[in-house]
């Protein structure tokens, strides 16, 4: 098969952000997570919880509250705002003020007609739910102390807010605070200060829980605002409480990181109704921090926190043992690239949320075996970091194939500039009038030529740009035909120029004569959202990659399916290739091999040779190891389709160069870890 | 943990100008514990109620006349002795004001001391080393007194002790750089002459005490070095020729206090008892270079038990009287309470939470009215106790006794009433402060009940080891109480929580159990969750037939029934595999559960091996047949060990086997019905054999998957060839 020399890149510092809040919509299957940059995230849990769509921070906006009212999402943050997000364009819709100070909590009624905050003045205050926008209409009893938490009453008519050193509980008719629990404080030294209830859960049957500051999870009777139990869950606070849906079990987040179920379960062993109580029956230990964000969704626990992980850990007595659900997963990585690349130029462009850096890949000495490391005869250099103007963080970005126009964009504005290398120096030039079709812009890449801009828009369009030196004209706006609305997160020209495949959370994929400037057709729609595509610089043929793992290739030719592509899906993909947990995130080509494809996930890389038989299910799959043991002749016998190498991990990106170098960028998960917070301190022996 | 309390001031001092000495010459004790006589360095003697701090009389030589040795009392005749200008010895009694008017006596030669102690007669030691017994001198005062000490030996220190009947009067000397101990015996008159090993030169001992147990005497003395050194001199007569030369005194170092820079100068050690030592005027160890410490060492453990820092000046002077230690520092003679319980190596090691050393109760607390109610009321009314007083008893005794006061109780009250009080004692108590008070209750109880065959508390007892505050150490005769009482719940407790029961008392023990009647061990009631996995592991179906650890019990079923009962027919030998003897429990389920407690005591091979000697045959044949029936059980089925309770692991069972087998080995095999159990464990042995040789052989295969995992550091950037096939 062949020898790769191998850029290993482990300079990029990437570093995701803790995970704040949390809101999972069980009618959709989609989970909302915020992190402390003020992004929020949204992952559909139907589709191998792949990572739709990331809706950019914003400087000085800390979302602390997140809440689904039907298909719109609302948050509320410390700066005092409700905001609710349009999933379309990834970007917030409106920004009402609450005017109470910092909001704690946000929290919507069952029946989808109010909304209610706690703020920092004590108010509880209710917004109704109208089209398009919330009103204002009223706050509930003010109380002197800072409202952390709410919970409605599935009725709607009452509301618990979780305080400082209590809960009260509010008549949401008469807005009258009716009773008042008081919360003990924690033993010891803790008794002195005040306890914070982070969460209150309100069920049907009246029963308030509530999870506190002293570690206690406790679980309270709303009808007469007594304590029915107390379960000391651990020495810290307990941060977060999701409840099921059908109210049979909830969950508590710890900042000690681990997060423990309870059951509604009957004490004796003959089942009567009447003697169900809340027992504390599993504890997970996902995280090494605080658990900040929880959601229970039917099937798993769900939780994330300082750690930025997001895990998914799958309740074996819901889920089929062995199936794809039974696994745990652990998210800790966007799906999708932050890494640009120049093929040509050897240039790697890394985006953070408030920089791009520019880097020049270092140069080796000749040639070595396989397994060595060559010496470096020049190191790799950072040419360029780039500050974004504004508050808003970047959401794309994009280098061209030469390496001589970079260009990043904000939910606000777009940003072109020109490089010009000259020996070690880049001079950087802002091109200042870009069309105005230019404005929110979600997914941003370069023709292969370097001589258009493409840029994903809203409504799914695709707006052309044409660049020349120091200048940039509008093309054209490229729509499709379909009545989706949804982004495009997705984008590949093809090499000769002629084709742009845009691929939307939808899970269309539509192809563009670049020509004629025209839709050329669209492929068949699949149930899972594409999570990769390419257009094959030979053969013209579109390879898709889609969340639940599945392998597409489409002829633009001949509009349909193509040969290998039929037979790949008669004869199904191997079982372990199916298990992977982290999708696909770039497919490539090899310039001097047609029929080679490169893909890689956070696992591993892989090259698929499309003149080799596919595995079969009784094949090993990851056979790299065998092969090499095995004489020649016996290995091409042995060989097939799938060339998986795991010797890099925690890949963000890999790319093959020109030259046929792979660049493989790393982020090895420890080094994110080194760069957390310190946690808790646990006492361990002797320390 | 010995413990200094917070001290208290009896009185100030007058220190000369340099203040080279404190002022003080000697402090005797009076009629009790808590009178003391004080002889300044000048003239005047005073007499203190401790407890009071309070002054009860003074006595005052004239101007011009000084005592030189300090006023000793008594007990017998009630009078005080002092002498004045080193050859006027004064005897007078309290009522006396006027010392001059007091009885006096002139003797010829100089007085070193005028020694007295309880239920001794007083003893006047002469400069030049002769001894006379008061009363022999005063019948004529100037008798000619010999020289017993070389031209230029001088006596440094005196003291004197009563060992059982004999009086001693014990003194060192010092010539030339050479310090001897003299060790004079009264009636008959011996001296016995010692003399102490060198230090470095130049370097002489600061300070000596003495104290006498267990039929020898102990000299304790502290070097400037910081050396505290201790010789050992028995108090049986030695044949000695007059006037032989000096006997080399052997010592032994006891401790190596820290002298921070420089050498002691103002420094005394005195035993307290005989693990501990009370210090003055050496650094605290964890304290800088200060030398204004006075510290309890403990010396069987070399760790440092208490410590308090004195304010002014340490003179290197230091007394000790019932508990209380009395040190003159500064301008002030301070009296600090003090406390040296008995040490485990436990609750030296830290092993057992220690507690914060309790308030102080000395001075003696104001009697508390409840206990003088209660405690009179209660033991009068026991015979005839109605309803009404028991409910009037209940609402006094409410308020929560002292440990003292309950330990009072122990001693006297009836059962019930001493179960009640710990009980409530116990629960009332914070267990952090709970540990040197369940080791004195429990001792208390156990010495008790000892002594008095009616009284006998199981519950109590039960409930203190529960604590977990107890160990073998801090009550030793528990256990043996528990085996002589039959109470075997209590010994089971005993061998679960303590940590440190020696080898014999295992033994003892297992003896016992084995010997009980399994009719009398199913009487008893034990701890559920040890009977519960023993029921289980009786109840386990013995018809799995998988192969576990190598080991098949079918196979060796089949291998004994081939070696042994090669024999017997066939039949015989499959109606022997339906029903197997070994796996039928040998003994009965509490027996069993006993047993196993034993299994899991911590012991040392060497330490077992001697007292498993005694077992008689017959046991040692039931025990192993008790041990092969755990082993098959355990062969069979390995989750039984993961059960989650308390019992024996394997390697537990496999070690009992190899001592009860080293022990017994030659007795085994003369014993004829021992022989199929020998051969069975032989045929254990043999799989365990087989099992071993199997993991040695995966062994290397393991060492190689290791070298393959050695992982390279990647730095931030390398450029590597990988090849695919």
């Amino acid at each position: 098969m062949g020898e790769f020399k191998v850029h290993r890149v482990r300079f990029f510092d990437y570093m995701p952000s803790a995970i704040r809040a949390m809101a999972y919509n069980s009618r959709t299957e989609r989970l909302a997570v915020a992190r402390a940059d003020g992004s929020v995230e949204i992952f559909n849990f139907s589709d191998n919880y792949f990572q739709e769509k990331v809706i950019p921070g914003r400087d000085g906006r800390a979302v602390e509250a997140l809440c689904w009212v039907g298909q719109r999402l609302f948050s509320a943050g410390l700066n005092g705002e409700i905001t609710e997000y349009d999933l379309e364009n990834l970007k917030p819709q409106y920004v009402i003020e609450a005017y109470g100070g910092p909001i704690w909590t946000i929290s919507c009624n069952n029946q989808g007609t109010h909304l209610a905050v706690g703020c920092e003045d004590g108010t509880v205050k209710l917004f109704e739910i109208l089209k398009e926008k919330i009103q204002f209409q009223r706050n509930l009893d003010r109380q002197k102390n800072r409202i952390i938490s709410l919970s409605w009453h599935p009725s709607g008519a009452q509301i618990a807010a979780g305080m400082m050193d209590m809960i009260r509980i509010f008549d949401t008719e008469t807005g009258r605070a009716t009773h008042r629990l008081l919360v003990e404080r924690g033993i010891g030294a803790s008794r002195s200060r005040e306890v914070v209830v982070w969460s209150v859960a309100f069920l049907s049957d009246n029963t308030i829980i509530s999870g506190d500051s002293a570690g206690k999870v406790q679980i309270w009777d709303g009808l007469m605002g007594t304590l029915v139990r107390t379960h000391l869950v651990t020495k810290w606070d307990v941060l977060a409480l999701a409840v099921s849906q059908d109210e049979s079990s909830f969950i508590a987040g710890t900042s000690q990181g681990t997060v423990v179920q309870f059951q509604f379960l009957s004490s004796t062993v003959d089942r009567q109704d009447r003697d169900h109580e809340w027992v504390s029956t599993r504890t997970f230990k996902n995280h090494s921090h605080d658990v900040r964000a929880l959601a229970l969704t039917d099937t798993a626990v769900v939780s994330g926190g300082m750690d930025t992980q997001l895990v998914v850990h799958p309740l074996l007595d819901k889920v089929e043992k062995y199936t794809h659900e039974a696994a745990q997963r652990k998210i800790a990585f966007p799906h999708r690239s932050l890494v640009g690349c120049a093929k040509k130029a050897g240039l790697l462009l890394f985006q953070f949320p408030d920089h791009l850096e520019l880097w020049r890949l270092g140069e080796s000495d000749g040639n070595g075996k396989p397994g060595d490391s060559l010496t470096v005869k020049r190191k790799p250099e950072k040419l360029l970091q780039l500050k974004r103007k504004g508050d808003d963080h970047i959401c794309c970005s994009a280098l061209s194939p030469c390496g001589g126009w970079l260009v990043y964009s904000t939910v606000s504005s777009v940003r072109l500039y020109k490089l010009q290398h000259n020996n070690n120096n880049v001079s950087v030039n802002k091109i200042s009038k870009l069309p105005k079709e230019l404005r929110s812009v979600h997914q941003l890449c370069f023709s292969a030529d370097s001589s258009k801009l493409f840029a994903a828009s809203s409504q799914s369009s695709v707006v052309v740009v044409s660049l020349n030196q120091l200048e940039c004209k509008y093309v054209q706006t490229l729509r499709h035909k379909s009545d989706s609305r949804q982004p495009i997160h997705l984008l590949y020209p093809s090499e000769d120029g002629k084709w742009l495949a845009a691929a939307n959370t939808d899970c269309q994929i539509h192809v563009y004569n670049l020509h004629k400037m025209k839709l050329h057709c669209s492929v068949p729609v699949y149930s899972s959202c594409p999570t990769a595509v390419a257009i094959h610089p030979a053969t013209n043929n579109l390879i898709s990659v889609h969340a639940d793992q599945q392998i597409f290739e489409f002829s633009l030719q001949q509009k349909e399916y193509t040969e290998w592509s039929r037979k790949l899906q008669k004869q199904g993909l191997h079982g372990l290739w199916l298990k992977r947990d982290t999708p696909v995130t770039s497919v490539g080509f090899n310039p001097k091999n047609p029929t080679h494809i490169v893909l890689n996930d956070t696992f591993m890389l892989c090259i698929i040779d499309q003149s080799l038989p596919l595995p079969e299910s009784s094949t090993i799959l990851y056979n790299q190891m065998t092969l090499r043991s095995l004489p020649a002749p016996e290995r091409t016998r042995q060989s097939h389709a799938f060339k998986i190498c795991k010797n890099f991990q925690h890949l963000l990106s890999v790319s093959l160069l020109d030259d046929l170098s792979l660049v493989v960028v790393e982020r090895p998960l420890l080094d994110v870890m080194s760069q957390l917070p310190p946690p808790i301190r646990q006492k361990k022996f002797a320390t | 943990m010995a413990a200094l309390y917070e001290g208290y001031t009896l009185c100030g001092l007058v220190p000369d100008q340099n203040l080279s000495s404190s002022g003080i010459q000697g402090i005797e004790e009076e009629r009790d514990g808590d009178h003391v006589v004080v002889t300044d360095s000048a003239r005047s003697v005073t007499l203190y109620k401790v407890s009071d701090q309070k002054l009860l009389g003074s006595w005052t030589v004239k101007q011009g006349q000084t005592l030189t040795c300090s006023a000793v009392f008594n007990s017998q005749t009630k009078e005080y002795m002092a002498v004045s200008d080193n050859k006027v010895i004064r005897i007078w009694k309290e009522e006396d004001i006027q010392l001059d008017k007091a009885f006096k006596a002139t003797v010829s030669s100089d007085i070193w001391m005028v020694h007295c102690v309880h239920g001794g007669e007083p003893v006047v030691l002469f400069k030049r080393g002769a001894v006379r017994l008061l009363d022999s001198l005063l019948a004529a005062p100037q008798q000619p007194i010999e020289e017993v000490l070389n031209q230029e030996e001088n006596i440094r220190w005196s003291t004197t002790i009563v060992a059982e009947t004999q009086q001693f009067v014990i003194f060192t000397t010092e010539q030339k750089g050479d310090h001897f101990l003299h060790l004079q015996r009264l009636n008959p008159n011996t001296l016995q002459r010692y003399r102490l090993e060198r230090e470095e030169p130049g370097v002489s001992p600061l300070s000596f005490s003495a104290s006498y147990r267990d039929k020898h005497i102990h000299l304790l003395y502290l070097y400037p070095n910081g050396h505290v050194y201790q010789s050992v001199v028995s108090v049986q007569l030695l044949v000695v020729e007059e006037g032989a030369q000096a006997l080399p005194l052997p010592r032994s170092l006891l401790l190596g206090l820290p002298v921070g820079d420089g050498l002691l100068e103002a420094a005394s050690a005195m035993v307290l008892d005989e693990a501990h030592v009370a210090v003055v005027g050496v650094p605290h160890p964890s304290a800088g270079a200060g030398k204004d410490f006075l510290c309890i060492w403990n010396t069987n453990f070399q760790t440092l038990q208490a410590g308090k820092e004195m304010a002014g000046k340490i003179y290197g002077q230091l007394w000790s009287f019932s508990n209380k230690l009395f040190i003159p520092h500064g301008k002030i003679l301070s009296i600090i309470p003090f406390e040296c319980p008995k040490s485990s190596l436990a609750s030296a090691l830290g092993k057992l939470r220690q507690a914060k050393t309790e308030e102080c109760k000395v001075p003696a607390s104001v009697p508390s009215w409840n206990n003088i109610l209660h405690g009179e009321k209660a033991q009068p009314s026991r015979t005839v106790e109605t309803r009404k007083t028991r409910t009037t008893r209940k609402t006094q005794s409410t308020p929560s006794l002292t440990i003292d006061q309950v330990l009072d109780l122990i001693k006297m009250a009836p059962v019930e009433e001493v179960q009640k009080e710990v009980e409530g004692f116990l629960s009332r108590a914070d267990l952090q402060d709970l540990q040197p008070s369940v080791g004195q209750l429990a001792s208390t109880l156990v010495s008790r009940s000892l002594n008095d065959p009616a009284f006998y508390s199981p519950s109590t007892l039960a409930q203190l080891v529960h604590t977990q505050c107890l160990c073998h150490s801090v009550c030793p005769d528990l256990v043996l109480l528990a085996l002589e009482k039959k109470d075997y719940f209590l010994c089971q407790l005993c061998l679960q929580f303590f940590p440190d029961i020696p080898e014999a008392v295992t033994c003892a023990c297992l003896k016992a159990f084995i010997s009980v009647p399994d009719v009398d061990a199913e009487k008893a009631r034990l701890e559920p969750d040890s009977i519960s996995f023993m029921e289980t592991l009786i109840s386990r179906e013995c018809g799995q037939v998988d192969l576990q650890n190598g080991f098949s019990p079918t196979s060796c079923e089949e291998d004994c029934s081939e070696d042994v009962r090669g024999h017997q027919t066939r039949t015989e030998a499959k109606k022997k595999t339906s029903a197997p003897p070994e796996q039928i429990c040998p003994v009965g389920l509490h027996k069993a559960v006993l047993l196993n407690e034993i299994l899991q005591t911590a012991h040392s091979d060497s330490f077992l091996l001697p007292h498993l000697k005694d077992l008689s045959s017959q046991h040692v044949v039931l025990f192993l047949q008790y041990l092969q029936f755990l082993y098959l059980k355990y062969s069979q089925d390995d989750s039984l060990q993961m059960h989650g309770c308390r019992s024996p692991s394997l390697a537990q069972v496999m070690d009992w086997v190899c001592l009860l087998l080293d022990a017994h080995f030659t007795v085994l095999v003369m014993t004829p019905e021992a022989k199929g159990l020998l051969l069975n464990l032989h045929s254990f042995v043999r799989s365990q054999v087989r099992l071993v040789s199997e993991l040695g052989k995966i062994e290397f295969s393991l060492q190689e998957l290791k070298k393959m995992k050695v992982k390279k550091d990647v730095g931030q950037y390398s450029i590597e060839v990988i090849e695919l096939f």
